[in-house]
């Protein structure tokens, strides 16, 4: 029998520079709970850098046009509508490009220029929709979709949501988003709340969700870092959570690698596991922790995992 | 206005303090001075504004002005005017201190925030773009 197409049930894959590195096990949950759901990713050919942070230091244009080059390759050479983007970062980088390259004709001109030199078709505003995974699994699968799938659920798992600062900042590149009932709020987002509620879990209520990690500040002053994220997992942990759950790889490792520095620097305890939302959805669908990449996370949730009968 | 130095362990006594009321009403106004150095900072005069019934809101939207990443404490603001709300609607509730705290762990944020951006602010102008950069383009 021919299932009704799914809603993103097929779509155009950018998992960007972080998810092939740190974020590998982002990358690794990400296309298993694809699999399960039955969600069809095909990686972006060729596909390069969003422009992330250096880029953008040296000149924005030239990270609009990096970013809109994975797009065209996307629209132009593969005949894909949508783009997923897991990571924060290419996810706002590339909703930037659409809106730059919607709004902006200097924006154009220079992407253009560049795309001409570089031999390949230059990409234009509305060719394709960027969606995060979260709009993926939400739109595509939907809470009751994922709810008749589950296999273990979460039931019994406390969660304390953190989105981070990039996935709804700056309001203007997020059209589709506080569109009423059913949308994203920027100012409350809620998808991945809403997935993992479904998966089973308990939300707890947490003010630091999209509160800045300090990710910015890694290099630069080390201490500020540890600091914002000691008391982002101190909320999480006054919220009663057993887990923060993240669905950005630069967040993620983040709270990992300060939850780390913060007990060696500062003698800072904290028992709250740190794993991808991703993670927690593939166990829900009876993945094993291994092919989601636990095994990799610097915060070891095994113990805790068995405890909840999922591993 | 507070003095930048002193904010953290003042945060930490009013979130301690046994009148919720009184300590929610702090550390908004802590709150309400972080900012005011930020604004301060930048050669302008805080706002004696209020938005939505509460000056950090107005003091946040000036001091957004021009700063583009200066909007990743937006809601760390609106979840203090929310737990001060919330602590002032029902100041007998049995979990009225876990509140006063969990406000505090907010006001800790916005302190961290803002005095990490000062001390970088010639540095950046947004999280991911540098000021210098741009000015010699």
């Amino acid at each position: 029998m021919n299932e009704t197409p799914k809603k993103y049930g097929r779509v155009a894959y950018y998992p960007g520079c972080a998810l092939e590195g740190s974020g590998h096990a982002y990358n690794c949950s990400t296309q298993e709970v694809g699999k399960v759901l039955g969600l069809e990713l095909v990686e972006v050919d060729n596909w390069n850098c969003c422009g992330a942070m250096e880029v953008k230091n040296v000149d924005p244009k030239l990270q609009t046009y990096l970013s809109s080059r994975v797009m065209s390759i996307a629209a132009n050479e593969m005949g894909f509508d949508t783009v997923m983007a897991p990571c924060n970062g290419c996810y706002h980088n590339l909703k930037k490009a659409e809106y730059d390259l919607e709004h902006d004709p200097e924006t154009v001109a220079v992407v253009e220029r560049i795309s001409s030199k570089a031999g390949h078709e230059t990409y234009k505003s509305g060719q394709v929709e960027t969606i995060h995974a979260l709009d993926w699994i939400k739109e595509g699968i939907g809470e009751e979709g994922l709810k008749a799938r589950v296999k273990n659920s979460l039931k019994g798992i406390r969660v304390a949501n953190y989105y981070g600062c990039m996935y709804t900042r700056p309001r203007h590149i997020f059209p589709e988003k506080d569109q009423g009932p059913g949308s994203e709020s920027t100012l409350q987002p809620h998808f991945m709340d809403d997935l993992l509620a479904a998966a089973g879990a308990e939300n707890v209520d947490f003010p630091l969700k999209t509160a800045c990690c300090g990710g910015a500040h890694t290099l630069s002053d080390s201490d500020m870092s540890t600091k914002l994220v000691m008391n982002i997992l101190r909320a999480a942990e006054a919220s009663g959570a057993d887990v923060v759950a993240t669905e950005c790889p630069t967040c993620h490792s983040g709270l990992e690698m300060h939850q780390v520095r913060g007990e060696k620097r500062f003698g800072f305890k904290s028992k709250v596991k740190i794993l991808y939302f991703t993670q927690l959805l593939g166990l829900a669908l009876g993945v094993k922790p291994k092919p989601l990449g636990v095994h990799e996370n610097i915060s070891d949730s095994m113990d805790f995992l068995k405890s909840k009968g999922l591993a | 206005m507070t003095p930048l130095a002193d904010i953290e362990l003042e945060i930490s006594a009013a979130a301690a303090m046994d009148d919720a009321k009184t300590g929610a009403e702090r550390l908004l106004g802590l709150g309400e001075d972080v900012v005011c150095h930020w604004i301060a900072a930048h050669g302008e005069t805080p706002t004696t504004d209020s938005r939505e019934g509460f000056r950090l809101l107005a003091l946040h939207r000036q001091g957004a002005k021009g700063v583009p990443s200066f909007n990743a404490c937006r809601e760390t603001c609106r979840e203090l005017a929310y737990h001060l709300n919330l602590i002032s609607a029902k100041p007998d509730h049995p979990e009225v201190a876990s509140r006063l705290q969990m406000m505090g762990l907010i006001a800790t944020h916005l302190y961290l925030f803002i005095a990490g951006k000062l001390e970088e602010s010639e540095l950046g102008d947004f999280c991911c773009s540098s000021r210098p950069l741009h000015a010699a383009e």
